[in-house]
Parts: structure tokens; C-alpha cells; sequence
């Protein structure tokens, strides 16, 4: 899963299927990451009233 | 007495009604994990699985509802990357009925893998020369995309949106929804195909398998598109059972006609793909293994596999809803249509029964014989146990989360509420 575990091997096997992995995890981490330091903040500065939205 | 909970200006149904209801299919639940439970303490030796069958039932179970999740991440690389704007009225429910098909296949998984402890096994010490590996993560990494679409409906009720930081959070989430569901298409893409990989490079099976294209079988690419198709098509029948039950129209015509326009045509495609697969496979892949197509058809038990299955396949639950679907006069019809996407639904279910069940039931060497094999009580209860959860996670979704933005232009209540 890692380079440092000991199993792995630098191939293309490894790079593709644990890169395709790490790029996704990488995309949503840092996608929530940034939802939620932006509500914290948001929240804080009392920004925007309680209004509805439709989602979606 | 939660009236505070439900959305505004909608009505539901009385509290003791509706955990009347939910007692009633918690009961099926309670019956599941009962099973589930006899399984996890005693081991896998309650189930009729055995050295033909390793996989079995939960393997069906898993690969149908994940085609039928499809739905979820069809429609949204429809509504956020393809731009089909007026399916923004029906994605919050094709999300709920992908996250549904998806936490079902992974509790599904939980069960099936007879270890549950070392399922971490398969990302630390990953074979990367597996499509089930490949399987694996995505379908991981997808059911997590599903989890961050679901969550901004939760943020949604009336009274969590009341807190500042869920009220914004979901805001911020529908922000960049875009970005989760592109990733959550490019999943899909992988992990759709790749169980259909599953069985197409399995050159010691000559039933399941297939030529392709470089690495990749073509039954890698079937099971993407068929879960493209008949994905939307669950989406269309559950929420016409769900209007049913309700009795109420909860999304308009014109929504659901272009969601079943675009399966439609993703069905007709993709069944013209499979009758030149199935025909390539008959005629020349099979052949050159040894096998002609009746050796796949014939000489079984009770004649369980017989012609009758690759017909219903292929011509009943393929050729025809395809062609309802596309035909505007007889789509447009609510009757025709739900007869299309029960089909249709039924057409995936089938599918993915041929390609992981009766691929095992096959004889391969010329001293075997076809292989039998019938679920115990305790692999169909979990196999139902899902299903009973879906329902209550839907009616609870319904109840307290405004799942459907048309339903209070659709059912206006007197005076307001």
C-alpha cells in the first residue's frame, strides 16, 4: 500500500493501481478537507442567513 | 410528534403508521443479522458453499446491486458533467438508491470474505495483478464519493440545518459536487468493468471467457455500459414504487421520460455490444477451446440451464425493454414503462447470475459433471437482510429528508404547512 512496506515494488503495476488509488482518496480528502474549513470559517463569521437549498 | 423533523410543506403519515411499518420490515432485518451473526460466530460452514460454488449467492447478490447502483453515478456524470440540468429533480434519489446498493454490497462483502478481520488484507497487501483488487478499491473509494453525496441531504433536515457549521457544510459540499462526481464516474468506470474483468479472463472457464481489448476482456466494457443502462432503469422503478406506496407523484413526467430516453438508448447500444459478444464468444472463442454453445446449455440437473436463460437474457429483458424505452409512444405510457424497467432490471440481475453462477455450474474437464449447488437459510436471510435495510433507510430518508425537490409543487397541501 505504501512505498515503505516491504512488499512493494517500483513497476507499473504498482504505480497505476496504488497511484489510481491515492489520486482518489487525494481528491476527496482534500475536497472535504476544504468543506469543512470553509463551514468552520463560514460558521464563525456567521456568514450567510438559514435559508433553503435544494441540493443536487 | 416529529413534526419538527419533516420537511416543510410536505405531508407524511402518522409516527405510529410509520413505525408500524418500519417494525414490520425490521422484523426481516432482525431475521438477517440473526443469520449474519450464526455466520460470523460459527464460520462459513453455514452455507452450502464448497469447493465448486467458492463463491456463491452473495456473489450474485453483490455484483446485481452494484449494476443496479449504477444509477447513481450515471445520472450525476449526466447532471454535472454532461450538464442534463432537469435531472438535478431526481439525482438526490438516484444518490440515496446508490448508497443503498453500495453499503449493502460492502456489508455483503463483510460477510462473504469469511474473515472480516483481515478485509484490511486486500489494500496493505494488495495483489496488483488482480481485478478484484482494482474492484476493491474503488468500490471503497466509490461507496465514499456516495457517502459525501448523501451527507448534504442529511445536512438538510430542518433541524440539523439549523446548526450553522452542517448548514454550511452541506452548502460547501453542493459547491464542489461536481468534482466528487466526476471522480465517482471514473471509479464507477473501473470497478464496473473490472467485475466483469473478473469473469472474462478467466481463459480456464471457457463459458465466461472472452477476447477483448489489450488487458481488458470485453466483458469489462459490457458491465460499465450495462450498469450505465440499467442503473437509471432501478432508479425509474423504485421511485415508481415509491410514488405507489406514497400515493403521490413525487417526480414529474418530463424527468423521468429523459432519464428512461437516455437508458433507453444506453440499453439498445449496449444489448446490440452483447448479441455481437455472444455470437463472437459462440462461434469462434468457445470453438477454439473445445466447446460448442449447446455444451453450456445441456445435460444439466432439471435443465436449469437450458437455451430458455440466454433467450430471457438477452431477447426478453434485453431486446425488448430496450425497444419500449426508446419508443417514445410506449415509454410515455406509466404502465409500459415500469414493464420496461422491471425488464430491464431483471435483464442485469440475470446477466450477472449467468456470468459468476452459471459459469461455476459448468463442467470444464470431460469427467466432471455440472455443478449443483442451493443456497442454506442462512445466505438467503443475508442475502434479504439488505434489502430489508434499504427500505428502511429509504423510508427513513423519505420521511425526515427532502429527497424530492418536486414533491411540494406536485402535492400542494391546503393553506400550507
Amino acid at each position: 500500500m505504501f512505498p515503505f512496506s516491504f512488499e512493494w515494488i517500483w513497476d507499473m503495476s504498482h504505480m497505476v493501481f496504488h497511484g489510481g488509488l491515492w489520486y482518489a482518496l487525494s481528491i476527496l480528502g482534500m475536497g472535504m478537507t476544504y468543506c469543512i474549513i470553509k463551514a468552520a470559517y463560514d460558521s464563525v463569521k456567521g456568514k450567510g442567513g438559514h435559508h433553503s437549498h435544494g441540493h443536487h | 410528534m416529529d413534526s419538527v423533523l419533516i420537511p416543510k410543506g410536505v405531508e407524511r403519515c402518522s409516527i405510529g403508521k410509520f413505525a408500524l411499518f418500519i417494525a414490520v420490515v425490521g422484523a426481516v432485518l432482525l431475521w438477517g443479522v440473526v443469520a449474519m451473526l450464526l455466520i460470523y460466530i460459527k464460520g462459513l460452514n453455514q452455507t452450502n458453499m464448497n469447493n465448486a460454488y467458492g463463491f456463491a449467492l452473495w456473489i450474485w447478490a453483490d455484483l446485481a446491486v452494484i449494476a443496479l447502483g449504477g444509477g447513481a453515478f450515471f445520472t450525476g456524470l449526466l447532471r454535472y458533467i454532461i450538464g442534463k440540468d432537469e435531472l438535478k429533480h431526481i439525482i438526490n434519489y438516484a444518490v440515496l438508491i446508490g448508497f443503498v446498493c453500495y453499503s449493502s454490497a460492502l456489508l455483503i462483502l463483510a460477510i462473504d470474505v469469511g474473515q472480516p478481520l483481515r478485509a484490511w488484507f486486500i489494500f496493505w497487501h494488495a495483489n496488483v495483478h488482480s481485478m478484484l483488487t482494482e474492484v476493491a478499491f474503488c468500490l471503497t473509494c466509490y461507496f465514499g464519493v456516495l457517502t459525501i453525496e448523501y451527507l448534504p441531504m442529511v445536512f438538510e433536515n430542518r433541524q440539523i440545518d439549523r446548526v450553522p457549521f452542517f448548514h454550511h457544510l452541506g452548502h460547501n459540499m453542493h459547491a464542489i459536487m461536481a468534482i466528487f462526481a466526476a471522480t465517482g464516474a471514473f471509479l464507477s468506470f473501473f470497478h464496473q468493468g473490472s467485475l466483469g474483468g473478473v469473469t472474462g479472463v478467466m481463459f480456464g472457464r471457457p463459458f465466461g471467457y472472452r477476447t477483448g481489448l489489450l488487458i481488458w476482456p470485453w466483458t469489462f466494457f459490457l458491465y460499465t455500459w450495462s450498469a450505465a443502462a440499467v442503473g437509471p432503469c432501478f432508479t425509474i422503478f423504485i421511485t415508481r414504487i415509491t410514488e405507489a406506496v406514497t400515493r403521490k407523484k413525487l417526480v414529474k413526467d418530463s424527468v423521468v421520460d429523459l432519464l428512461a430516453k437516455i437508458a433507453g438508448w444506453m440499453l439498445l447500444t449496449y444489448i446490440i455490444a452483447k448479441i455481437i459478444d455472444t455470437w463472437y464468444w459462440a462461434a469462434v472463442t468457445a470453438p477454439a477451446a473445445g466447446f460448442t454453445l449447446m455444451d453450456f446449455y445441456s445435460n444439466n440437473p432439471g435443465s436449469a440451464y437450458g437455451l430458455w436463460i440466454l433467450i430471457a437474457e438477452i431477447g426478453l429483458c434485453g431486446v425488448v425493454p430496450a425497444i419500449m424505452l426508446v419508443t417514445p409512444s410506449i415509454r410515455r405510457r406509466p404502465a409500459a414503462l415500469f414493464v420496461a424497467v422491471t425488464l430491464a432490471v431483471i435483464g442485469a440481475c440475470l446477466n450477472r447470475w449467468v456470468m459468476v453462477l452459471q459459469v461455476q455450474a459448468v463442467p470444464v474437464l470431460s469427467f466432471e459433471t455440472w455443478f449443483t449447488y442451493f443456497p442454506s437459510w442462512q445466505e438467503i436471510a443475508t442475502t434479504i437482510l439488505p434489502v430489508a435495510y434499504g427500505i428502511i433507510l429509504i423510508a427513513l430518508s423519505y420521511r425526515y429528508l427532502p429527497i424530492f425537490p418536486q414533491e411540494q409543487e406536485l402535492n400542494p397541501i391546503e393553506g400550507g404547512k
